[in-house]
């Protein structure tokens, strides 16, 4: 069962639900009555995206579509991605990334939607030895949209790969990502960051499976929910026997701004391996009211001091980002989400 | 010139401030002394604007202007300070960032315009050489594992930053050593102006040493119990506040 099956039958009953494990707090099945029809193609206007400027093409998917992209043997790019929905129907995208030995990728990523449509992206990377890949992935979803992602993405010895995905939420969106580390001199970093507001929901799911051994993983993802909005937070990290000396660390953080406003979090660590450094931090807070008095006796206005409280917070995952066009683009999407919400 | 008259204000629905009356002169310096939990540190919140401090009677205000009906960042644009006994870290927003935030938030609550970048960190520069602040400090997340020390000399740099026209100075001298004591009088001598009132909560004649009042009043109880000139801090040096006592 799957959303994917789901779309290409139209049948609700293929939609995952609660009694799926792994999205119980992300039901589909208790929430789509009926599907929607199928998505239309769509031939208007498609306005500059966050990314404009930055990169020497851009591949939009609109309503669906395939795309497979190479990045030849020691090439290096900077590429778009934008996956772009249109009105209220369901459809899906498929995008196959592969770079090949030393490559190198900056993947600057959109998906934007402007209605309840009903979305499934699929995105497979594969990484050669020695390739490098930086995804950012900035997601400005329509408050009725319903939008799910996996991500999978396999690294060769040697390859290095970092990702942002920075979201605002939906009606009901997840976006997974599944990571095959082999250890040895593979890089991984995996960061997330959300500014949920009103009834948005946003599930950010990742499983890092390490096989190799001396592997090392950086997970950071942080988090502002606000309003009765949803966030979700699943990360496992499953070491698989023989992947010894693994060196993973996964933290998330949240800031619950209303009584109302929902986290729920799992991180999992599954060791089968010897001497393996593992840890992961949780937490949830609210706004450090002291701090907030203080920047108000300084002469801040109180919103403005939120917004800036709230911004500095998810600062340090954004500021993870290496891409400094990209970095600055997500600076201003962050600052201009929380200014809007406060 | 601030006015305080007969203030009555709680905290958790304890009366802490009972029937506080005082007025500092624009121009002048008072210093406020007292036992542990005479209510020096609530004064200096009421004053400011602090969520959970109630005021349940009496006024306060600043060249005629009331304060109690104002939200904290109006009363600090409206020139009020407070240099914190116990500066809060602000994680992920550089010092400067965050003075010049306040600044042009303040400015902007005046009617001024913004203050431009290269003007800024001009200032910023002289006011940091001035207060012995290595500069590369101000790019760091505010206080956020600073010294406390370090800390107090932030307080005393932003207050220059700011030019308020009333500065409270809760306990500035403490943690500070001898030469940064100096440091910090020094630049909060140079903020004396005929249109500035400073209150200087302290435990110890040697601030007073180097920022000299012109009037010592002593807090007790949560009021004004007795005021006098400098001579009385060297008095409370010596003979402590035992005759103060207020029955519990
Ligand atoms: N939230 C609170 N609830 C109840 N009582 C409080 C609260 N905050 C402060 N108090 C009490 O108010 C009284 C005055 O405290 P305050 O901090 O103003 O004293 P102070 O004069 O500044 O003392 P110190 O010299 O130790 O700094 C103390 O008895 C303190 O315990
Ligand atoms: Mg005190």
């Amino acid at each position: 069962m799957s959303l994917l099956s789901a779309i290409r039958t139209g049948d609700v009953t293929e939609l995952p639900s609660r009694r799926d494990e792994d999205w119980r707090w992300s039901d589909l099945r208790g929430l789509v009555r009926t599907m929607p029809g199928l998505s239309s193609g769509f031939d208007g206007e498609i306005p500059a995206g966050r990314f404009a400027g930055l990169v020497d093409e851009d591949h939009v998917l609109v309503n669906g579509g395939e795309l497979t992209l190479t990045i030849g043997a020691g090439q290096s790019r900077t590429l778009g991605l934008r996956l772009i929905s249109r009105g209220e129907g369901r459809h899906s995208t498929r995008v196959s990334i592969n770079l090949e030995a030393g490559a190198q990728l900056a993947l600057l990523e959109t998906q934007d939607s402007d209605g309840a449509s009903l979305v499934q992206n699929t995105l497979t990377i594969e990484m050669a030895v020695g390739a490098k890949l930086e995804r950012v992935l900035l997601v400005d979803d329509h408050a009725m949209a319903i939008n799910v992602g996996q991500t999978t993405v396999s690294l060769a010895p040697g390859a290095d790969y970092g990702q942002s995905v920075l979201t605002s939420g939906a009606r009901r969106q997840r976006l997974e990502t599944h990571v095959s580390h082999p250890g040895g001199e593979a890089q991984l970093r995996l960061d997330g960051a959300y500014l949920l507001a009103g009834k948005a929901h946003s599930d950010q799911t990742t499983v890092v499976t390490h096989t190799g051994l001396d592997g090392a993983t950086r997970q950071l993802t942080k988090g502002v929910a606000r309003d009765q909005a949803r966030a979700v937070f699943q990360g496992r990290i499953v070491v698989t026997e023989g992947a010894d000396r693994t060196d993973a660390r996964m933290a998330h953080h949240a800031l619950l701004l209303s009584d109302q406003a929902e986290l729920d979090s799992k991180p999992e660590l599954e060791i089968y391996a010897d001497d393996v450094a593992c840890a992961h931090g949780n937490t949830v807070g609210a706004m450090d009211e002291d701090a907030l008095f203080y920047a108000c006796q300084r002469g801040i206005p109180e919103s403005l001091a939120r917004a800036m409280l709230a911004e500095a917070f998810i600062g340090e995952v954004l500021d993870r980002i290496v891409h400094e066009g990209a970095r600055e683009a997500a600076l201003a999407w962050a600052s201009e989400r929380l200014s809007v919400a406060s | 010139m601030l006015k305080i008259d007969n203030l009555q204000a709680e905290v958790g629905g304890k009366p802490i401030i009972k029937g506080l009356s005082l007025e500092v002169p624009s121009g002048e310096v008072h210093a406020i002394m007292g036992p542990n939990g005479a209510g020096k540190s609530t004064l200096s919140y009421v004053l400011t604007g602090r969520q959970g401090y109630e005021v349940t009677g009496g006024s306060a205000s600043l060249n005629g202007e009331d304060l109690l009906s104002l939200d904290p960042a109006e009363r600090a644009a409206k020139g009020v300070f407070l240099s914190f006994q116990y500066p809060l870290e602000i994680p992920g927003v550089p010092a400067l960032t965050f003075i010049r935030t306040a600044l042009n938030a303040q400015r902007k609550a005046r009617g001024e315009g913004e203050i431009s970048a290269p003007d800024f960190l001009k200032r910023a520069r002289s006011v940091a050489g001035s207060l012995k602040i290595d500069f590369d400090m101000l790019k760091r997340a505010l206080n956020v594992g600073f010294s406390g020390g370090e800390k107090k000399r932030m307080e005393i740099f932003q207050m220059a930053m700011l030019e308020p026209s009333l500065l409270i100075l809760d306990e500035t001298d403490s943690g500070l050593d001898i030469d940064a004591l100096k440091i910090v009088s020094e630049g909060v001598n140079a903020l004396r102006s005929p249109d500035r009132s400073m209150l200087v909560i302290t435990h110890y004649q040697r601030l007073l040493d180097h920022i000299r009042p012109d009037r010592v009043h002593v807090l007790a109880g949560g009021r004004i119990v007795e005021s006098g000139g400098p001579e009385l801090a060297l008095e409370l040096e010596r003979v402590g506040y035992d005759k103060y006592a207020v029955p519990a």
